[in-house]
C-alpha cells in the first residue's frame, strides 16, 4: 500500500507566526496566552486567549487576497506557502491534477460572519437583517469550504479538495483525510492541515455558559494548565498548520527531506454526549490502538505523546485513562506534553499544529514541555514533561485529539525504517 | 506485545464493496420516500414564497421549503431545543432511512457503524438567534447549546450519539458537492473496516442572515414567480433558488447487507471522481474541463463505459455560464442522446442536502425503471442542448452518473449501478 511522507511543514501560531518561531516558542516553555486585545472582553467569563500577531502582507498575501479572505483562510494560505516552500516543491513542475487539498476547521468564517452580522442587524437589533449592508465576500464566510477552495486556487490544486469539520479533531482528521487519499491513489501530493481563528465574541461566548474555558483572567500567562491539579478550563487560541504529504516513493525519488511518515491514523466516536466524556477513555484508546496496529507500532516504539491536553478537568483525566488503557505500563514511561499550555486551544486548527509539533520533534529530537505544570493531580499521574523541553531521540510520536460530538482521533508519525538504517 | 484494537485496523481492503441499502427523504415536495418520489415524478414545482420568515424586504422571495415538517414527530423535545432545524431534518431523515433499510442499530457492534454527513452552512438559524442574544443583550444571554448546535459537526455528532455509532465519523464541507464526497468517504471507511454508514445530509439555508450571506454570491435568481426563477440550461436561466432538507443515505458493506438479508440493495457505489477548478473566485466554475475530468475518473474507476450510462443527473447550476460549462462537459464525455435530468428544478438547490436527494431520486429511478423529470427547460440556451428528460419517462435504469458542483470550484461525479 502507498505510504505518506511528510515533506513540508508550515505553521501560523500565537507567539511567533512561522515554523521556526513556533518551534522556538513551544520548546522554550514560555506561554503566549494573554488578555484578549482583539475586542473588549469585559462581560465575558473568560477574557484570555493566545492571539497571533499576524500580518497577512508580510506572510505573502496580496491586497485582494487580504481583502477577500477571512483570517482563518489567510492563516492557512500563509502556512501552506511556508510548507510548500519547505518541501522544495516547484509548483511549475508539480502535476496540479494530482495535487489535493484536505483541511480542517471547526468554526470556519465566524469572524467575518460576526463582523457583518453586527452591521446588518444594527448591533443585534433586527431579526430581519438589512442585506444591503453586507460585504461582498460574505458568502465565502458562510461556507467553510472556502478554506479548501482558496488554498486550491493559490497552488493550482486541481485534485480532490475538501474541508473536514469534525470540531476539535478537525486538524488531525484533515491530515488523516489526506493520508487516505494518498493510500488510495487519489492524489500524489496533499496540502493537508487545518486552520482556526476563533478569538471573537461569539466563539468566546459559546464556551462561557458551559464553563469550558479558563477564568484565570488575572493571570493569563499561567491560565492554560493541562494536567495540573489546579487547571480550570482551556484557553482559546488561534492558529494553522500545513503538512505537505507525498507518496513516499515519489518523495524519496525526488530526494525530498522526509521529516517522517504517517504510520497510522484512526478516528472513533464516543456516541455518549456532545460535550461530556466518560472517564474510561475507551474510544480514544480504541483510536490509538487502531493507529498503532496500522503501522505495526508497539507501545515501546512510541517515544513521545503530544496530548490533546486541553486543560479541562474532564479532558485531561479522560486522556490519561486512554493512554493507560491503550499503552499499559508503558504509558508511565513515555514523555507526554500539551503544547496548548503555551499556545492555547485553537479548536479545529490545533490538531494540525500539534502534528506539526510532532514532525518537528521527530526531526529535531526534542520533546516540548507542558508549561505551567506544577501540582500533581492524582487522576493525572503520568510524565507530562513539566516546564522544560527534553532532548530525546524520537522515532515515533503519537498525537491525540478529542472534541465536541464525541469525536476521538489519533495519529502516529514515525521515522521511516529505511531512513533509520542509513542514519538520517 | 501490544493489544489489538477490539474493533478493526483501518487498512483498506479493495474487496469490501459499498452498497446503498436505505434512503430517508425530508425535502421540498414530501417527507418520506414514497411521498417525495411520487411528487418528483409529477413534474410539479415545490418552490414558492418563503414562509420561514417574512421575505418582503429581500430581493429573493422564493425557496423550496419542507411543508408540514414537525421535528416532534421524530425526536424528543429535549433534543429539539438543543439543535438547529438542519439537524432536526437530518435526525428525521436518519430514522426514515434506518426504517427503510430495516436496521436497528441497538445491540450492533458500535465501532462498525459510522456517520459521515455533508454540511454547507451548519446550524445558521440557531446561530442567528444566539448571536442576536450576544449583540442585542450581552454575553451572558448566549445559551448553553450554541456551542453544540451551530457548528458544522452538530448533525453527525447528534446522529452518532442518538444511535450509538462509534465508528469513524466525518463531516464534509464542499458546498453543493459535499454530498457525493460524503458517500465516497463512506466507501473509503467501508474499505477500512466499517460495515454500516449513515451518510448523505441536509441543509437549512432559509434564514434572514443566511439568505443575506447567500445573496452576496451573485447566483441567486431574483425572480418572484416559481416558474421564472430556477431554469437551468434554459435561455431564460437567471440563477438558482435555495431549498432546504435533503436525504440520508445508508451505505453498507455488500457482504454485511447480504448476511443480514437487507430488504433491498438499491445500488452499488462504483466509481467517483473529484476535482477543483482552482479558478478565478469571481467567476463561475471554470470552463467545465475539470468537470469532464471528474466524470471520466468516476467512469474509469467504476469500469463503466460512457455508453453504458442510462442517465446523467446534472448539477444544473442555473447560472448561464455554469450551465454552458456543464452541458459542454456532458457532451464531451457522452453521446448526444444520453438522457439528462435535474429533479432539483422542482426543489431548488439544497447544498449539502442536494446531492444526497439526487442520489435518492437515482436509486428510486433504478428500482422502478422511471426517470424523474426536469422542469423549466423550455428552450435550451445556446450551447446547452442536451437530451433533457422533461416528463417522467419509463425504461430500464441500471447505471447512473451524478454530477454535483460546489461554489469554490468543487466538481464531483459518482457512478451508481443497480445490482445485477
Amino acid at each position: 500500500m502507498r505510504r505518506s511522507a511528510v515533506t513540508g511543514v508550515g505553521v501560523v501560531a500565537p507567539g511567533g507566526v512561522n515554523r521556526e518561531a513556533f518551534w522556538e516558542r513551544i520548546t522554550s516553555g514560555e506561554t503566549a496566552t494573554r488578555n484578549i486585545t482583539f475586542f473588549d472582553p469585559s462581560g465575558f467569563r473568560s477574557q484570555i486567549a493566545a492571539e497571533a500577531d499576524f500580518d497577512p502582507q508580510e506572510a505573502g498575501l496580496n491586497d485582494q487576497e487580504t481583502n477577500r479572505m477571512d483570517r482563518y483562510v489567510q492563516f492557512a494560505v500563509a502556512a501552506a506557502l511556508e510548507a510548500v516552500n519547505d518541501a522544495g516543491l516547484d509548483l511549475g513542475e508539480v502535476d496540479g491534477e494530482r495535487l489535493a487539498v484536505t483541511l480542517g476547521s471547526a468554526v470556519g468564517g465566524t469572524m467575518i460572519l460576526e463582523r457583518d452580522y453586527v452591521v446588518v442587524s444594527n448591533h443585534g437589533e433586527k431579526w430581519l437583517v438589512d442585506h444591503e449592508y453586507a460585504s461582498p465576500f460574505l458568502y465565502h464566510a458562510l461556507v467553510p469550504s472556502t478554506l479548501a477552495s482558496e488554498v486550491a486556487l493559490k497552488f493550482g490544486a486541481r485534485g480532490p479538495s475538501v474541508v473536514v469539520s469534525t470540531g476539535c479533531t478537525s486538524g488531525i482528521d484533515g491530515i488523516g483525510y489526506g493520508h487516505q487519499l494518498i493510500q488510495d491513489g487519489e492524489a500524489d501530493i496533499v496540502i493537508s492541515g487545518a486552520s482556526e481563528t476563533g478569538i471573537s465574541p461569539i466563539s468566546m461566548a459559546c464556551f462561557d455558559p458551559i464553563k469550558a474555558t479558563s477564568r484565570r483572567n488575572d493571570d493569563a500567562a499561567h491560565a492554560s494548565r493541562p494536567f495540573d491539579r489546579d487547571r480550570d478550563g482551556f484557553v482559546m487560541g488561534e492558529g494553522a498548520a500545513i503538512l505537505v504529504l507525498e507518496d513516499f516513493e515519489a518523495a524519496q525519488a525526488r530526494g525530498a527531506h522526509i521529516y517522517c511518515e504517517v504510520a497510522g491514523y484512526a478516528n472513533r466516536g464516543n456516541a455518549y454526549h456532545m460535550t461530556g466524556l466518560r472517564p474510561d477513555g475507551a474510544e480514544m484508546a480504541e483510536a490509538i490502538l487502531d493507529a498503532m496496529s496500522q503501522g505495526g507500532i508497539e507501545p515501546e516504539d512510541i517515544d513521545y505523546i503530544n496530548a490533546h491536553g486541553s486543560g479541562t478537568k474532564q479532558n485531561d483525566r479522560h486522556e490519561t485513562a486512554a493512554y493507560k488503557r491503550s499503552l499499559g505500563d508503558q504509558a508511565y514511561k513515555i514523555p507526554i506534553s500539551s503544547i496548548k499550555s503555551m499556545i492555547g486551544h485553537s479548536l479545529g486548527g490545533i490538531g494540525a499544529v500539534e502534528m506539526a509539533a510532532c514532525a518537528l520533534a521527530i526531526d529535531r529530537g526534542v520533546v516540548p514541555p507542558t508549561a505551567n505544570w506544577e501540582n500533581p493531580d492524582p487522576e493525572c499521574d503520568l510524565d507530562y514533561t513539566p516546564r522544560e523541553a527534553k532532548r530525546r531521540q524520537i522515532d515515533a510520536a503519537l498525537s491525540t485529539g478529542s472534541g465536541f460530538g464525541g469525536f476521538q482521533s489519533a495519529m502516529i508519525l514515525a521515522r521511516p525504517k529505511e531512513l533509520e538504517e542509513v542514519g538520517i | 506485545m501490544a493489544q489489538k484494537p477490539e474493533s478493526f485496523t483501518s487498512i483498506p481492503d479493495p474487496d469490501r464493496r459499498a452498497v446503498i441499502t436505505g434512503i430517508g427523504v425530508v425535502a421540498p415536495g414530501g417527507i418520506g420516500n414514497d411521498t417525495w418520489w411520487s411528487y418528483a415524478k409529477s413534474g410539479q414545482s415545490a418552490i414558492r414564497r418563503i414562509s420561514r420568515f417574512d421575505p418582503s424586504q429581500y430581493p429573493v422571495q422564493l425557496a423550496g421549503e419542507v411543508d408540514g415538517f414537525d421535528a416532534g414527530d421524530y425526536i424528543d423535545q429535549r433534543l429539539i431545543v438543543q439543535t438547529d432545524h438542519w439537524t432536526h431534518m437530518a435526525l428525521a431523515a436518519t430514522q426514515l432511512a434506518l426504517d427503510d433499510a430495516k436496521y436497528d442499530p441497538e445491540g450492533k457492534d458500535p465501532y462498525r457503524m459510522s456517520v459521515i454527513t455533508a454540511s454547507g452552512s451548519g446550524g445558521n438559524e440557531f446561530g442567528q438567534k444566539e448571536i442576536e442574544n450576544l449583540w442585542g443583550k450581552g454575553p451572558i444571554f448566549v445559551g448553553a447549546y450554541q456551542s453544540i448546535a451551530w457548528f458544522y459537526a452538530a448533525t453527525t455528532g447528534q446522529i452518532a450519539i442518538k444511535y450509538g455509532m462509534k465508528g469513524p465519523c466525518g463531516v464534509i464541507c464542499q458546498e453543493g458537492a459535499g454530498g457525493l464526497e460524503a458517500l465516497w468517504h463512506s466507501r473509503r471507511n467501508i474499505q477500512r473496516g466499517v460495515d454500516f454508514v449513515v451518510s448523505g445530509g441536509t441543509e437549512a439555508p432559509i434564514g434572514p442572515y443566511a439568505l443575506t450571506c447567500q445573496l452576496t454570491n451573485g447566483r441567486l435568481s431574483l425572480e418572484d414567480e416559481p416558474d421564472d426563477a430556477y431554469r437551468p440550461f434554459d435561455e431564460r436561466a437567471n440563477g438558482y433558488v435555495i431549498g432546504e432538507g435533503g436525504a440520508i443515505v445508508i451505505v453498507e458493506e455488500a457482504g454485511h447487507a447480504k448476511k443480514r438479508t437487507a430488504p433491498q440493495v438499491y445500488a452499488e457505489i462504483l466509481g467517483y471522481g473529484a476535482t477543483n477548478d482552482a479558478f478565478d473566485p469571481k467567476r463561475v466554475n471554470g470552463d467545465g474541463s475539470q468537470l469532464v475530468r471528474a466524470m471520466k475518473m468516476a467512469l474509469e474507476r467504476a469500469g463503466v463505459a460512457a455508453g453504458d450510462v442510462d442517465v446523467v443527473f446534472a448539477d444544473a447550476a442555473g447560472v448561464p455560464e455554469a450551465d454552458r460549462a456543464e452541458a459542454a462537459a456532458i457532451n464531451e464525455v457522452f453521446d448526444r442522446d444520453v438522457p439528462v435530468t435535474a429533479p432539483k428544478t422542482m426543489t431548488g438547490r439544497l447544498y449539502g442536502g442536494g446531492a444526497p436527494l439526487d442520489v435518492a431520486a437515482a436509486v428510486f429511478a433504478m428500482r422502478d425503471g422511471v426517470l424523474p423529470p426536469t422542469i423549466n427547460v423550455d428552450s435550451p440556451a445556446e450551447g446547452c442542448a442536451l437530451n433533457f428528460v422533461t416528463k417522467a419517462q419509463e425504461g430500464p435504469v441500471d447505471t447512473v452518473l451524478l454530477n454535483a458542483r460546489g461554489f469554490g470550484g468543487f466538481n464531483s461525479s459518482i457512478v451508481l449501478r443497480k445490482p445485477q
